[in-house]
C-alpha cells in the first residue's frame, strides 16, 4: 500500500536484479539462465488460461461476427463480410441501448464518484464508528447482485408487492395506478436502475478512494491550516490534486464496469422483457442466447469490446499525462 | 468548546446512522417480504402483519422440488473450485512475478490488466457454441473455467502486491540456521504468505460467486445452474402465485453466508481491494 503509482510499470520498478546486469552482455549467467526458466514455467498457466478463454472466443467472435450464422437454421451459414455490422449501425435499437448504456454509465458513475468520496472522507475522519461504517458499506459490496437487484425490484414493483408505489403516490411523485418498473415508466425505470447501481458500487469507489486518500499526507494539511487555509480550500487544492491517480484509477474501473452493466438491468427489466432500460449487454444476451443468432450478436459483442478498448484508452491516456505531469514536476 | 465537540460527536452519529440505514435498508426489505405469507407478500407493508417460515420450507422443500438445493450446492462446489484453481495459478505467476527477473514480466501484467477491463458478454456466445461441442454446456466445469479466468487478473495483482512486502531474507537466515530448504518455506513463508493468499481466496470467491452472465449463458438445467441463475428463473407454487415470497427467501439465504464472510473479514478485504487497485 506504499507505491503511489497506480501503474503497471510499478509492479516491476524494483526489480533488484534488473539495474545490475549490464546492457552488453551476451551471455546470461547459468544463473540468470535457471531463473528466467522458472519464471516462465510459473507464469505458463496463468497466461495460457487467460489467453485461452479471452483471445481465442473474442477471435472466435470477429470470424462469426463475419457469418451469417443462426443456430436455428444451422445450415445457412455463409461468409457475408461486414453486413452484420451494418445491420447493428444501422438500426435504432442498438443505437438507442448504447444511449441507455451511457446514460446508466454517466449518471451512475458521477454519484457514486460524489458519494463514494463522502464515505471515504467518513472512512477516514470519522472520530467514532469507522469500523461500523466500514463494515455495513461492505455489505452491498459483497450482496450479489442480482439479489440486490430483487431488493430494488420487490421495493418499486407495484404488480409485485412494493411499498415504494404507494410512498411516491403519496407525495404525487407518480399518478394513480401506475407501476414505477412498468415498460411505459421509463424515466422511473430509469431512476431506480441508478438508484440500484449506486447503492451496490459506491462502497466499492470508495474503498477505492480510501487507498487514495491515506496517501495524502497530514503535514500537507496542517502546513495549509497554519496559512489559514480552510476546510474547503484544503481539500480543493490538496486533497484533490493528490488524490488524481487514485480518482482516475476507480473512475476507469466503475466506468468500465457500468458499461457493462447486465445483471441490473436483466432483473429489473423483468429478465429483458421490459426494453426501456435496455443496455447493450443486455442486447448482445438477447441476440446471442434468445434468438440464438451468432452472427448478429457476436457482431453486438465485437462493438461492446471495441467501445470498453476505447474507453480504457481515454482513461489510460489521461492517466498516463497526469503521472507525467507529476513526476516531471517532482 | 465542549458545545462544538457535542456537535461534533452529533454530526458523526448522524453520518453513522445514515450509512447503516443506506446501506440496510434494502436488505431488511427483502427480509421482511422473505418472513410474509403468501396472501399478505404483496400488501406493501413494511413489517409482515403475519409472520410465516413458509416461504423457507418452500424453496428447501416445495412443489419447486429441489431446484434451490441443487443450485446452492452448484454454487458453493463450483466457486470453491474455481477459488482453488483461480489461487493457485495466480500464486505461481505472482510469486514469479516479484520475485524472480525475467522478461516478458510485464507483458503478463499487462495483458492480465487487459483481462480486467475484458467484457464477459463478449465472448459468451463463442463459449457457448464451443461449450456445446466439447460437451462441456452445463456442467461444473463449463463455469469453472470462466471463473477462474476472470478472476485470475485480480488474484495476480493482489497477490503480487502481497509478495512483494513478504521478506524473502528469512528464508535464507533460517536455511543459515541449519533449517532445510522445505522447512525454511514451510514454516518461514507459508505463515508469511497466508494472510495474502487468503485475502485473495475471498476475493475471487466472492466474484464467481456473484457472477450471473456466464451462469445464465452457460447452464440450462438444475445440473450446473448456480444461484443467481435460479433465483432468476423462479416460478411461482402454481401458474397463479407470483414467486415473491420464494425469491426474498432465496435472496436471504445466499446472502447470509456473504453477510457473514463480510464481517468477519472485513479488514482483509479491505486490504485486498486497496492493494489491488493502488498497485494495480
Amino acid at each position: 500500500m506504499s507505491t503511489p503509482a497506480p501503474t503497471p510499470a510499478a509492479a516491476e520498478a524494483e526489480d533488484p536484479g534488473r539495474l545490475e546486469a549490464p546492457k552488453g552482455k551476451r551471455k546470461l549467467s547459468e544463473r540468470a539462465r535457471a531463473e528466467r526458466k522458472l519464471g516462465w514455467l510459473l507464469c505458463a498457466p496463468a497466461a495460457i488460461v487467460m489467453l485461452l478463454v479471452t483471445a481465442y472466443p473474442i477471435g472466435r467472435a470477429i470470424w462469426l461476427s463475419l457469418q451469417k450464422s443462426d443456430l436455428r437454421f444451422p445450415d445457412q451459414s455463409e461468409f457475408i463480410g461486414l453486413s452484420n455490422y451494418v445491420t447493428v449501425l444501422t438500426s435504432s435499437l442498438w443505437w438507442n441501448d448504447v444511449k441507455n448504456t451511457l446514460i446508466l454509465t454517466v449518471v451512475s458513475v458521477a454519484i457514486e464518484l460524489v458519494l463514494g468520496m463522502l464515505l471515504a472522507l467518513a472512512m477516514h475522519r470519522a472520530i467514532f464508528g469507522r469500523g461500523l461504517i466500514r463494515t455495513s458499506s461492505l455489505i452491498p459490496y459483497g450482496i450479489v447482485t442480482v439479489v440486490a437487484a430483487f431488493a430494488w425490484r420487490l421495493a418499486f414493483a407495484d404488480a409485485e408487492g412494493g411499498f415504494m408505489p404507494d410512498v411516491l403516490r403519496s407525495v404525487g411523485l407518480i399518478g394513480e395506478g401506475t407501476d414505477p418498473l412498468a415498460q411505459t415508466s421509463t424515466i422511473s425505470t430509469f431512476v431506480v436502475a441508478i438508484l440500484a447501481e449506486v447503492w451496490k458500487t459506491t462502497p466499492f469507489m470508495a474503498l477505492l478512494l480510501l487507498a487514495g486518500l491515506a496517501l495524502v499526507s497530514d503535514e500537507l494539511h496542517e502546513a495549509a491550516k497554519v496559512d489559514g487555509a480552510s476546510t474547503w480550500q484544503r481539500f480543493w487544492r490538496i486533497t484533490i490534486p493528490l488524490m488524481k491517480p487514485a480518482i482516475l484509477v476507480a473512475l476507469l474501473f466503475r466506468t468500465l464496469d457500468a458499461f457493462r452493466i447486465f445483471d441490473t438491468v436483466f432483473i429489473l427489466s423483468n429478465n429483458g422483457s421490459n426494453r426501456s432500460v435496455e443496455t447493450v449487454s443486455v442486447l448482445g444476451y438477447n441476440t446471442l442466447l434468445s434468438r440464438l443468432n451468432l452472427g448478429l450478436g457476436s457482431a453486438v459483442s465485437v462493438l461492446i469490446f471495441l467501445s470498453v478498448v476505447i474507453i480504457a484508452a481515454v482513461f489510460v491516456k489521461l492517466l498516463g499525462a497526469n503521472l507525467d505531469q507529476q513526476t516531471g514536476k517532482s | 468548546m465542549t458545545d462544538r465537540s457535542t456537535d461534533k460527536l452529533f454530526g458523526w452519529f448522524s453520518v453513522n446512522l445514515v450509512v447503516v440505514i443506506a446501506a440496510l435498508f434494502p436488505v431488511a426489505w427483502i427480509l421482511s417480504l422473505s418472513l410474509k405469507s403468501s396472501d399478505t407478500v404483496t400488501d406493501g407493508r413494511l413489517i409482515p402483519a403475519k409472520w410465516s417460515f413458509e416461504n423457507y420450507t418452500g424453496i428447501f422443500t416445495g412443489s419447486g422440488g429441489d431446484v434451490f438445493t441443487k443450485a446452492l450446492i452448484n454454487s458453493l462446489g463450483i466457486a470453491t473450485i474455481a477459488t482453488i484453481i483461480a489461487v493457485t495459478l495466480a500464486a505461481m505467476a505472482a510469486y514469479a512475478i516479484a520475485r524472480l527477473n525475467f522478461p516478458g514480466k510485464r507483458v503478463i501484467l499487462t495483458a492480465a490488466l487487459a483481462i480486467a477491463m475484458f467484457p464477459p458478454i463478449s465472448v459468451v456466445g463463442p463459449l457457448y457454441d464451443l461449450w456445446r461441442t466439447l460437451g462441456l454446456f452445463d456442467t461444473w466445469q463449463g463455469l469453472i473455467i470462466p471463473y477462474m479466468t476472470f478472476t485470475l487478473p485480480l488474484a495476480i495483482y493482489v497477490l503480487s502486491a502481497f509478495f512483494r512486502e513478504i521478506p524473502w531474507e528469512l528464508e535464507q537466515a533460517a536455511q543459515v540456521d541449519g533449517a532445510t530448504p522445505f522447512q525454511a518455506f514451510r514454516k518461514i513463508i507459508v505463515p508469511l504468505a497466508a494472510p495474502g493468499v487468503f485475502t485473495t481466496a475471498i476475493l475471487v470467491f466472492i466474484f464467481a460467486w456473484n457472477d450471473f452472465v456466464f451462469a445464465i449463458s452457460l447452464t440450462s438445467t438444475e445440473k450446473a445452474q448456480t444461484v443467481p441463475a435460479a433465483i432468476s428463473s423462479f416460478t411461482g407454487a402454481s401458474q397463479f402465485s407470483a414467486p415473491t415470497g420464494s425469491i426474498a427467501a432465496a435472496a436471504i439465504v445466499v446472502t447470509i453466508p456473504i453477510v457473514i464472510m463480510v464481517l468477519i473479514f472485513q479488514r482483509r478485504i479491505v486490504a485486498g481491494l486497496t492493494a489491488g487497485a493502488v498497485k494495480g
